[in-house]
């Protein structure tokens, strides 16, 4: 069996998968905290595509704005944990369908 | 050769453990897949030649965000699963729906970009010889990058003192 060279469509397509899969897990799953990491997973699958066209273009910058994402998502994971502890406190619960008081 | 076993082992423990992630019902089980995938990426990294990228990886994600979740797993320590309740299937299927169709729009433009010759991108001025990926990338975020990383540095902050009083208990 004969492997073709690793192209950069080869990281594009498992960065696609990888975001595929966060998709279903926001979309399936009742826990936020599951939700969150589903995010999480997304978010790495845009980085797989930043730093796979820094290496294609020979250009840094995608590493730059890679490391941009990760600081975005430290601080999302900060405060949505924080949120989500608070909302433990009040309610008991962290099934998103009974997070439902601000829903018209 | 190599680089292409690598490739694929990395590539199927990346989409096996998200999928684990996703449909595994223990929520600390979930964070420890998280984990290896999270190790995955950073290997992937590796093969990228993005070898910063990488370290930046294991210490934040695989170091700091995760413990975070861990932690909240851990303080919220739920009796029942919040998934215990059945029903909303048809947003399960939505969801599968919404994600197949997703992942097919992406495969058809890469296949249709694929086709297409190679279109002349200008690729930057390689970087000089013998500076490391880590010089080449530290140069950029202090020069061209220098006032996104400060608002990056003020964003930490906010959220810092953001969850800080959000995760307080009332006085």
């Amino acid at each position: 069996m004969t492997l073709t060279p690793i192209t950069p469509y080869h990281y594009l397509v498992l960065s696609a998968a990888l975001f595929s899969i966060g998709i279903v897990g926001v979309m399936i799953r009742r826990n936020i905290i599951v939700i969150l990491m589903s995010i999480e997973l997304m978010l790495n699958a845009v980085n797989i595509n930043l730093a796979a066209f820094s290496y294609q273009l020979h250009n840094a910058a995608g590493q730059v704005f890679a490391i941009f994402v990760i600081a975005v998502a430290a601080a999302e994971a900060a405060v949505g944990l924080g949120i989500i502890l608070a909302f433990y406190r009040n309610k008991e619960t962290l099934n998103v369908d009974e997070m439902n008081t601000m829903r018209w | 050769m190599l680089e292409s076993i690598v490739f694929y082992t990395l590539a199927t423990l990346i989409i096996a453990f998200g999928v684990l992630v996703v449909t595994t019902r223990n929520t600390v089980h979930c964070v420890l897949f998280l984990v290896a995938n999270f190790l995955c990426v950073a290997m992937v990294y590796v093969l990228l030649a993005a070898e910063f990228l990488a370290i930046i990886q294991i210490l934040v994600y695989a170091g700091g965000i995760v413990v975070l979740y861990l932690f909240v797993v851990m303080l919220v320590n739920l009796q029942r699963p919040a998934d215990a309740v059945p029903g909303r299937r048809r947003q399960s299927r939505a969801g599968f729906v919404l994600a197949a169709v997703m992942l097919a729009e992406i495969s058809a433009i890469l296949v249709f970009s694929a086709a297409k010759p190679a279109s002349a991108v200008a690729s930057a001025a390689p970087a000089p010889a013998g500076l490391g990926n880590t010089q080449v990338v530290g140069m950029l975020l202090y020069s061209d990058y220098l006032v996104p990383f400060e608002v990056a540095s003020v964003l930490l902050l906010v959220a810092m003192v953001g969850a800080i009083i959000l995760a307080r208990k009332e006085a």
